[in-house]
C-alpha cells in the first residue's frame, strides 16, 4: 500500500507525469477526485508549518549568537526582506509578508519533485489562483494609490479609443505569470518522466545532475522571477503615491 | 488510407502539430543567446556589478522563455488533452 502510494505520487511509473486521481468523494452530487496534486500540496504545506513552528521556537529563546534553527531562519528573512527591499523601495515593509510567503510556497512546490513528489505547481489550478492574488493586489492598489481617476487615466493613455487594448494587457498579466511558472515546471517534470520512463534501464545516478537542472535550478529562477515580477507590478500600480 | 478512422486521423495530425508546435523552441532560444550574449559583455565592461547584471539577465530570459512555453502548452494540449478528437 505504501509503496503503491509511493510510486502514485512519484508519477514515476511508465510516463506518468500527469495528474492522477487517488480517491474520488461525494461533494454536494458532484463527484470529486483527490489528485496527486493535492496530496503534494499538503505535503508540501506541512513541510513548510514545520519550518514555521521550528522557526518560531528557536526565535522564541532566541540568543546574541545565532546557532542551528536560528541561523537558518534569521538567513532566509534577511534574505526575503533584502530581495523585497531592493526592488520595492519604500513599499518594502508592506508586501514583505506576501512576498516572502509566495517565495517560500512556490520554492519548496518546485523543489520538491527531488524528493518524488510531483510538484504542485505543476498543476495549472495551483498557479493560476497565485497569478490571480497578484492581479487582485495590483488592482486594489492602483484603485487604493492613484484613485479612480487616475485607474481610468492609465487605461486611456495613450488614446481613449486604446482602452480595450490596455485592458487585455491588464489581464494578460496573471495568465502569462501563473503560465510560465506551470509550464516551466511541468516541462521540468515530463523531461525528467521521459528520463526515467523511457531510459530506465541506464538511468542510474546520472539524471541527479539533470534533478539539479530542472528542479533546483529551474525550480529556483522560476520561483525568483515570479516574485520579482509580482513586485514590479505593484511597485508600478502604487506609483508614486507613497511619496 | 483504407481503414483509418477519422480520430485516428486527427490524432495522427494532431502529433504532427504538436511538433510543429514546438519549433516556437527556436525564438526564446536565440533571445535568450542574445541576453547572454549582451551580459557577458557588459560583466566584461564593469566585472563589479556582476550580481545585479545576472539577475537582471535572468529576469529577462524568464520573460523571453514565455513564448516557447506557450509553444510547449500547445503541444502537451494537442498530445494529452486532445481537444479535436472528442
Amino acid at each position: 500500500m505504501a509503496l503503491n502510494t509511493g510510486i502514485l505520487l512519484s508519477g514515476a511509473n511508465d510516463l506518468g507525469f500527469m495528474i492522477e486521481g487517488v480517491f474520488p468523494y461525494n461533494f454536494f452530487g458532484h463527484e470529486v477526485w483527490i489528485t496527486t496534486s493535492h496530496c503534494c500540496l499538503l505535503i508540501v504545506l506541512l513541510v513548510i508549518i514545520g519550518f514555521c513552528i521550528a522557526a518560531n521556537i528557536s526565535i522564541k529563546k532566541a540568543q546574541d549568537v545565532p546557532s542551528g534553527m536560528q541561523n537558518v531562519a534569521e538567513l532566509v528573512v534577511e534574505f526575503l526582506d533584502g530581495l523585497v527591499s531592493g526592488s520595492m523601495g519604500k513599499a518594502a515593509p508592506k508586501f514583505a509578508n506576501y512576498i516572502g510567503t509566495l517565495f517560500l510556497f512556490i520554492f519548496i512546490s518546485n523543489i520538491s519533485g527531488l524528493f518524488g513528489l510531483r510538484p504542485p505547481t505543476a498543476d495549472y489550478g495551483v498557479t493560476l489562483p497565485l497569478g490571480l492574488i497578484t492581479f487582485c493586489l495590483i488592482l486594489f492598489n492602483k484603485l487604493k494609490y492613484q484613485k479612480l481617476s487616475g485607474f481610468i487615466k492609465g487605461l486611456c493613455e495613450p488614446w481613449p479609443f486604446w482602452a480595450p487594448i490596455n485592458v487585455i494587457g491588464d489581464v494578460a498579466v496573471p495568465i502569462s505569470l501563473s503560465l510560465r511558472l506551470f509550464a516551466n515546471v511541468l516541462s521540468g517534470t515530463v523531461m525528467m518522466s521521459l528520463v526515467y520512463g523511457l531510459l530506465s534501464a541506464v538511468a542510474y545516478a546520472w539524471p541527479a545532475a539533470l534533478h539539479v537542472y530542472f528542479d533546483l535550478f529551474s525550480g529556483a529562477i522560476q520561483t525568483y522571477v515570479f516574485c520579482m515580477l509580482t513586485m514590479t507590478y505593484v511597485t508600478d500600480a502604487i506609483g508614486d503615491g507613497l511619496d | 488510407m483504407e481503414g483509418i478512422t477519422g480520430v485516428e486521423l486527427i490524432k495522427a495530425c494532431s502529433a504532427i502539430g504538436a511538433g510543429l508546435a514546438v519549433i516556437a523552441g527556436i525564438g526564446p532560444g536565440v533571445g535568450q543567446g542574445i541576453a547572454a550574449g549582451y551580459a557577458a559583455s557588459a560583466v566584461g565592461r564593469n566585472p563589479g556589478a556582476k550580481g545585479e547584471i545576472t539577475s537582471t539577465m535572468l529576469l529577462g530570459q524568464a520573460v523571453a522563455e514565455t513564448t516557447g512555453l506557450y509553444g510547449l502548452l500547445i503541444a502537451m494540449l494537442l498530445l494529452f488533452v486532445q481537444p479535436l478528437a472528442k
